[in-house]
């Protein structure tokens, strides 16, 4: 009987699985270090414009964040289907924009404070009138270097 | 006594540890993008017209609320636009000896008289806006790497670069100073406007 029950020799070895662990600790290092803790949960969309004529900023406890854009799915019903803008976690008006810039100098060293950059992240198919508005309350609390933040590509692809 | 030997852990869940820890961080974590176009905008000050700008210095740039692109009374396409805008900027009329254009007395004096007023539309979509703003400072770049290249051997973006990288080694105070004359040479001047229609 034994005979029939003889192993076949060409079966394969299971394929040892020992450094599946070693991988999975690389990426988890890799996306450790290359990424960020998402500091506001984005309560619209943000499809960034391309640009290529960019400059990094590199001092991120100097810069503000002004997000702009149209209110994401989940938020339609409660906010509508015009363009807003969101400042830290909430949506704004735009005359908020002053108190918030205000807020966020307050906060700072005084010695930083004439090194502060305004990031405007606004979406690519917000309508110019919103950006000149925020614009104009920027000029007005004298943050006047901006960053309109763009990704990396070419322009000609905003067009499409 | 015998002594036995600590039995061996079984590091099989080791991997879904790992990969736990992983896909929690891929969830809360972003790649954050903190690149774009600096500008500095104007300070508010209310006074009236008092600085006077000669029509053939001024370069008029409009963009309507259905994104198409007017230069200086004439449509264009995006792809042509830093052509025009080189040609103005570069033109050197008066007082200008590096500049290469034609010396059209119809254009633009020299780089410091010229200014370019891009002004759109409150309909403009913002990724126009963005894509003229960043074809007209392509024109400044164009022309200052020039310059560059001929008075220091060396584009403006690598001095740029230069200035920024932690691992050059020479002299920085150089640099910068060369990096401010460039720009006087060809002085960025964008004014942006809301178009009244």
């Amino acid at each position: 009987m034994s005979k029939f029950n003889k192993k076949k020799s060409g079966e394969l070895p299971a394929i040892s699985t020992a450094s599946l662990p070693d991988i999975v600790f690389m990426l988890l290092f890799f996306f450790m270090v290359a990424t960020v803790m998402r500091q506001n949960t984005l309560m619209i969309e943000n499809k960034l414009p391309y640009a290529d004529q960019i400059e990094k900023l590199d001092k991120k406890d100097l810069v503000m964040y002004i997000y702009a854009g149209k209110p994401s799915s989940r938020y339609r019903a409660s906010a509508g289907n015009q363009a807003r803008i969101q400042l830290n976690d909430k949506f704004a008006e735009v005359g908020d924009i002053k108190a918030f810039i205000l807020a966020e100098r307050a906060a700072k060293r005084e010695e930083l404070i004439p090194f502060l950059t305004t990031a405007l992240k606004v979406d690519g198919e917000t309508n110019m009138g919103l950006v000149g508005d925020i614009k104009s309350e920027l000029r007005e609390v004298q943050a006047l270097k901006i960053n309109y933040t763009t990704r990396t590509g070419d322009a000609v692809d905003n067009l499409k | 006594m015998n002594r036995r030997l600590a039995p061996a852990v079984n590091a099989g869940s080791m991997a879904d540890i790992a990969f736990l820890l992983l896909i929690f961080f891929l969830v809360t974590t972003t790649i954050q993008i903190d690149s774009g176009i600096t500008k500095k905008l104007p300070p508010p000050v209310n006074r009236e017209n008092d600085t006077f700008i000669k029509k053939k210095n001024l370069f008029e740039v409009a963009i309507n609320q259905e994104n198409q692109l007017m230069v200086e009374g004439k449509v264009m396409k995006l792809s042509d636009l830093k052509k025009v805008a080189i040609a103005f900027l570069d033109n050197g009329a008066k007082n200008c000896v590096y500049c290469k254009g034609s010396k059209d007395s119809g254009s633009s004096d020299n780089p410091d008289k010229a200014v370019i007023s891009l002004k759109s539309s409150i309909k403009t979509s913002y990724a126009t806006f963005i894509a003229v703003q960043n074809e007209l400072i392509a024109a400044y770049t164009v022309l200052r790497n020039r310059e560059a290249k001929r008075l220091f051997g060396k584009t403006f973006i690598a001095m740029e670069q230069d200035l920024k990288d932690v691992s050059y080694l020479a002299n920085k105070a150089n640099v910068r100073q060369r990096i401010r004359k460039i720009r006087s040479m060809y002085p960025q001047k964008i004014m942006e406007a809301e178009l009244n229609e």
